[in-house]
This record gives structure tokens, C-alpha cells and sequence, in this order.
């Protein structure tokens, strides 16, 4: 129902300047789930939006109107917040329709709608309790009825289910996925919890000291993250990386430790002399005999995840770390073969941080910082 | 902390018993004397037990202080106190909290500083300015020219005046005028999670309306702690009622007419003290404080059962 234009934020307190030329576009009907560690800024640019944050310079507009200036109440936005934050003193209804009592809908209109939103959360048989009677996830529910019962153009969603058990937030995950498809409303959606970003977000937004490093779908920031950063915040076990130089003459990266990991030839001319960081993704190595494999390490420890192991080696000192649905007995000390597919390396320049690109096909998505 | 220390428990049972004793005694002692007869009362040893004069003289007592109409007027300042008080505390609270504006923490500690100066120790200037409300204003203007100036213009004198001398305001206002009660809201106002006033913001709710729906709501206890306190504290009030009114028949205080019944040099005259009626008075002065005090313990007791938090 609205769409989300950020252009050229910043955000200073006092000296400190927290979020600098963040520019992000927010579409029609989207879930952008907002992802970054705590203190990345990723609270305040959602807080930005609701108007509860004044923004130090830039602009923000939904649905083409500038609303830099404008109240929380005229934004037309509802927030979820990480703690609830329902009003201890009123009844689960109370609660509800507290948004709608302040704009002077009257009584009977009121109820009803309560009444209807609270269903649709499945709240109908609490409406007269009060929040300290609710579990943690009843709350979690009324919240979203509050933010609901406005009909808002945008919902937004500041950590909302960092405060449930495990089991309970997969369970609201897939709520507030339902409910986003049937109001239509634009989504914003920020978390630190990778899983939570994957599963929910059309298109992810990975923040990073203020500002924006990556922005795409799930898939796309897996795939091609844009950088060592997004790369190692991405993906459980993390991916690794190995320190190396590339050599156009051998088509490959040399690796410190005199390995080294076969590039396409166009990459390493592009890239000659470089020095890079190899990324490899845990669930793309696979184990192999020493002889035939395209690396040697050497074994440390495992963990069992029932379904898969998780095998802890090391490639002189540098720890590297395999995921395998293969079980194998191993002793420390063992020499192990690694094998990948060509199109499992990442190139990272050792600098910058930047991905290299690896040709015309990995064009990389990514937002002028 | 939990301990299992019997020697301990018993310990501070004895010192419980100890201070209920020391409370009590005197209380007792004041009841005794009032059931008794001025021959008994001036007897010596004292009467330890209870006599059968308390009716006759609670209704002595009540008829030579003029208690009725005073009983009045106290209940009013009392009740005008305890509502300004409230109302000032929450709404000052609420600015020093939730607002952010310049010099709000100067504000904060001049309104702190006054906690250091209870109305006895400015008695003098509270007086001088309870006999001309506006005399800082006069002062101010005369200060800065203002006066001459209309005076020039006009060829008025400006001289304002408004006395609270002999009147319920005049001895309400200085009671409420002082920071106690800011500081109770100021602390039970911090403790409100930001997130709530940002929910409210995002409800559409304005200042005023958080403050009806939301602050005032949810400090129903601190109220009721804040309204038991301040009633009794101007309840027992006996310096300024005693300056400020000098109209004792349409202002007097009940406290200050206590006073009269007891017996001194210039009351009796070298007369038998008259301790059977100052007893007998004290007991009914006392009875609405203790009658607040237990009344309100009831209702924030139940409250504290049912907090949300």
C-alpha cells in the first residue's frame, strides 16, 4: 500500500555520528527485514521511519510525501516493539483499541473491531484480561493486534520476537509473515537474528557500523554477499576464509600457506597480484581422500548436529569449518582432503573488503556507500 | 535475605515489642486521662486504668474548643492541600521527565533545594508573602522600571495587592508549594519504560492524553501514598495556621484550638490544670489522620496485589 523512500540519512548524536548516507528504496506491499548486529543502527533508522527518531539530515517519504517533519500519529505507521510495551493498567481490548479511542471512533464501532481484530490474532477469549495475565506470546499477539486494528500503511517491527522461547518463534515468524500477506501493508522488519531475516524478508538489508552493506533478496546475499562482512554474518557455521594472493599465470589464489584454490581464468587476470581472502562456505566443502583433494587440512574436532557433523579443522593456523551429513571417525592430527565446486569460491579483496566480481554474471547488487 | 536464626528473630521481635511499647504508652496514657474526672486526673500517682467520664468530657471538650465548625475548615485546607499537592507533584513530575527543554535541569534542582527549606525555616518570607501574593511581581516591576514607567504614561500608581491572610487559600498554598511529592512522581516516572511513551506516540496519543490515560493511571498507588502523607502532614499543621489566621472563629484549625485546652501558665491562670479535656480533645483530633492512615493502607495494599508489572 506504500512505498518507502530513504535518501541520504544520517544520524548524528552530538559528535557522535551513528548512521551516515544511508539510501534505501522500499516498495509497495515489501517485507525488508533489516539485519545487523546490535548498534549497527538498524533500530534507529526503523525508529527514523515511525518518527520517534528526529533525522539529523536526509530524507525519508512514504508514499511520496516527505515526512521528516511530521508526527508519529501522521505517518501512518504502527510499530511492534521488542517489549511489547502494552499499557499495563488496560484490558487486552483496551489495549487494542487504545489507537482507535484517541482518533474518537466511537464505542460500538470500536468493539467491534476489537473484536475482529483479536479473532484474527486468535486473542477472542482474552479480551478481558490484562496483559499481566498473558503469556509471552498472548502479548507478542495483542501487539500486533494494536498495530492491526489501525489499518497502517506500514508496519513496523523492531525485534519483536527476541523475547520468545525457540519453538514459539518460528510459530510467530510465520504469524507475522500471514498477517503481512493478508493486510497488504508495506513491512520493515528489524532483527539481529539471521534465520529470522532469511525466512521472513523478500529482501534483506544488511547494516553494518551505520551503514548499509548489502541489499537483496535472501538468496541473492547468500549467494554473492558484498562483502567479507556480509559474508561472515550470513550463513551458520560462518564462511570461511583463507588469506591469499592471486596469480593470473597459474589461474589460482595462492594461499599463504602454499596451497591453492583454482580461479576462472578472467577473474585472476582482472585480479592479478591481489591480495584476497577465499571464502568457502562450510555446506559447500566436501570431504575427500588427501590425494584427490583440492586442499589439505588438518583435523581438530567435531560437533554432532544429528542430522550432519560439523567438523572443526585447521589449515596451518587458520580454523576452517566443514559441515557434512557424511560421519567419520577422526583422531586430531588427521590430514583431511577438502573438495568444491569451481563456483563455490567467493573472492574477496583483502582490503577493501569488497567482493571481486567473478564476470558478467555476478554483477553485484549493491547500494552506493 | 533469609536467615534461620532463632536468637535473631527473637532479637528483633524484642525490639518491635520495645518501639510498639514506647508508641502506645503515651497514647494510652492520654485516653486514660480523658475517662476520668479533673479531681482523678490531678491525682497523684496517675491513673493507669480506664475511668467512666470519656463521653462527658469528649462532649466538655468538643463544646469549649468549638470543634464542629473547626473540624470543618481543617477538613478543608486538608483536602485542598492534599489535591494541589497531587495535582502539582504529577504535573511538574511530568515535565522534569518527560519533556526535554532548556534549563530543565536547573529546574530540577531548584525544586530540589526546597526540599532543604521547610516552611519553618522561611516562615518569615512565606508570611510576607501570604500578606501580598503579588508583592514578587510588585517587586519585579518596580525592579525593572516598569511602575515609573506606567506611572509616567498613565499617571497610575501600580500597587498590587492580594492578601491570603484570613483565608483557605492562604493557608493552603504554602503547604502545597514544596517539593516532596515531585520527587515521589519523579521516581515512579522514570521507571516507565520508554518503549510505553513511544507506543502511546504511535497510538496518536498527545502529551496530555498519556498523562490522563496512561501516567495517572498507573500511579494510583503513588496517589494514595502521596495523599496519606500530605493529609496528615496538614492535618497536624500548628505554626502557620497559628500566624496566618487571626480570624479564629470563621478560619480556626482544629490543631491550634487543641492548643488552647492545654493547660498552661496563661491558660489556667494558676487554675487546676484541665488534662481530662486536653486528653479528651487530643483523642478526637487524632481519629481522622489514623482514620486516613488505615483507610488508604487497605486500598494501596490491594493495589500492590494487583500490579501488572
Amino acid at each position: 500500500m506504500a512505498e518507502i523512500s530513504i535518501r541520504d540519512i544520517s544520524k548524528t548524536y552530538g559528535k557522535n555520528t551513528i548512521m551516515q548516507g544511508v539510501n534505501l528504496e522500499i516498495r509497495q506491499k515489501e517485507f525488508v527485514v533489516i539485519l545487523g548486529p546490535s548498534g549497527c543502527g538498524k533500530s534507529t533508522l526503523l525508529r527514523m521511519i515511525a518518527g520517534l527518531e528526529d533525522i539529523t539530515k536526509g530524507e525519508i517519504s512514504i508514499d511520496g510525501t516527505v515526512v521528516n517533519a511530521l508526527e508519529p500519529r501522521q505517518r501512518g505507521c504502527a510499530m511492534v516493539f521488542q517489549n511489547y510495551a502494552l499499557y499495563p493498567h488496560m484490558t487486552v481490548a483496551e489495549n487494542i483499541g487504545y489507537a482507535l479511542k484517541v482518533a474518537g471512533v466511537p464505542k460500538a464501532a470500536r468493539l467491534e473491531r476489537v473484536a475482529g481484530v483479536a479473532k484474527s490474532v486468535g486473542l477472542g477469549e482474552f479480551l478481558d484480561r490484562k496483559p499481566g495475565q498473558l503469556s509471552g506470546g498472548q502479548r507478542q499477539r495483542v501487539a500486533m493486534a494494536r498495530a492491526i486494528i489501525r489499518e497502517p500503511k506500514v508496519f513496523l517491527f523492531d525485534e519483536p520476537l527476541s523475547n520468545l522461547d525457540a519453538k514459539l518463534r518460528v510459530q510467530m515468524r510465520h504469524e507475522i509473515r500471514r498477517i503481512h500477506n493478508q493486510i497488504g501493508a508495506t513491512s520493515v522488519f528489524v532483527t539481529h537474528d539471521q534465520h529470522e531475516g532469511m525466512t521472513l524478508a523478500d529482501r534483506l538489508v544488511v547494516m553494518n557500523k551505520g551503514t548499509i552493506e548489502q541489499v537483496g533478496t535472501p538468496e541473492e546475499i547468500y549467494e554473492r554477499p558484498a562483502s567479507v562482512y556480509v559474508a561472515g554474518f550470513i550463513g551458520s557455521p560462518a564462511m570461511n576464509m583463507l588469506p591469499g594472493r592471486v596469480d593470473a599465470s597459474r589461474g589460482a589464489v595462492l594461499l599463504d600457506n602454499g596451497q591453492s584454490v583454482p580461479l576462472p581464468a578472467q577473474q585472476a587476470r582482472a585480479a592479478n597480484g591481489n591480495l584476497v581472502q577465499v571464502g568457502l562456505r562450510p555446506e559447500q566443502l566436501f570431504l575427500a581422500s588427501p590425494a584427490s583433494a583440492q586442499l589439505t587440512a588438518t583435523y581438530v574436532f567435531q560437533e554432532e548436529l544429528g542430522s550432519g557433523r560439523v567438523y572443526h579443522l585447521q589449515i596451518e593456523d587458520i580454523p576452517l569449518c566443514v559441515v557434512s551429513t557424511e560421519k567419520r571417525q577422526m583422531t586430531e592430527g588427521d590430514t583431511v582432503g577438502l573438495s568444491f565446486a569451481a563456483d563455490a569460491v567467493h573472492l574477496f579483496d583483502a582490503k577493501s573488503g569488497r567482493r571481486v566480481a567473478r564476470g558478467t554474471a555476478d554483477r553485484v547488487l549493491e547500494v552506493t556507500a | 535475605m533469609i536467615e534461620r536464626t532463632p536468637i535473631l528473630n527473637i532479637v528483633t521481635h524484642l525490639i518491635l515489642i520495645f518501639g510498639l511499647v514506647v508508641i502506645l504508652t503515651p497514647i494510652w496514657l492520654a485516653f486514660v486521662a480523658a475517662t476520668h474526672t479533673l479531681q482523678a486526673v490531678n491525682s497523684h500517682p496517675i491513673e493507669m486504668w480506664p475511668g467512666d467520664q470519656l463521653l462527658i468530657n469528649l462532649r466538655e471538650a468538643w463544646a469549649q474548643s468549638d470543634f464542629g465548625p473547626k473540624f470543618v475548615n481543617t477538613l478543608i485546607v486538608s483536602t485542598g492541600v492534599v489535591l494541589g499537592k497531587i495535582t502539582l507533584a504529577c504535573i511538574t513530575a511530568f515535565s522534569l521527565v518527560f519533556f526535554n527543554y532548556r534549563g530543565r535541569i536547573v529546574i530540577f534542582w531548584m525544586i530540589f533545594i526546597t526540599l532543604m527549606l521547610p516552611l519553618e525555616v522561611r516562615i518569615v518570607p512565606t508570611y510576607a508573602v501570604a500578606a501580598n501574593a503579588l508583592s514578587p511581581f510588585q517587586t519585579i516591576m518596580d525592579a525593572i522600571g516598569l511602575t515609573s514607567l506606567i506611572n509616567m504614561i498613565s499617571g497610575i500608581e501600580v500597587a498590587l495587592e492580594w492578601n491570603l491572610l484570613n483565608s483557605y487559600t492562604g493557608l493552603i498554598l504554602p503547604l502545597v508549594a514544596t517539593a516532596t511529592g515531585t520527587f515521589l512522581y519523579r521516581q515512579f516516572f522514570l521507571t516507565i519504560p520508554d518503549e510505553l511513551v513511544e507506543a502511546a506516540r504511535m497510538d496518536g496519543a498527545g502529551p496530555l492524553r498519556f498523562l490522563w490515560d496512561v501516567l495517572i493511571p498507573l500511579s494510583k498507588t503513588n496517589i494514595a501514598a502521596l495523599a496519606t502523607i500530605m493529609f496528615v502532614y496538614a492535618w497536624n499543621q500548628y505554626l502557620w495556621p497559628l500566624l496566618v489566621i487571626t480570624d479564629r472563629a470563621n478560619y480556626g484549625m482544629v490543631v491550634v484550638q487543641l492548643s488552647d485546652l492545654v493547660p498552661d501558665q496563661l491558660t489556667t491562670g494558676g487554675g487546676t490544670p484541665t488534662w481530662h479535656l486536653a486528653m479528651a480533645a487530643t483523642l478526637v483530633v487524632m481519629l481522622p489522620p489514623i482514620a486516613i492512615v488505615i483507610f488508604m493502607q487497605r486500598w494501596f495494599v490491594r493495589g500492590l496485589i494487583n500490579t501488572d508489572k
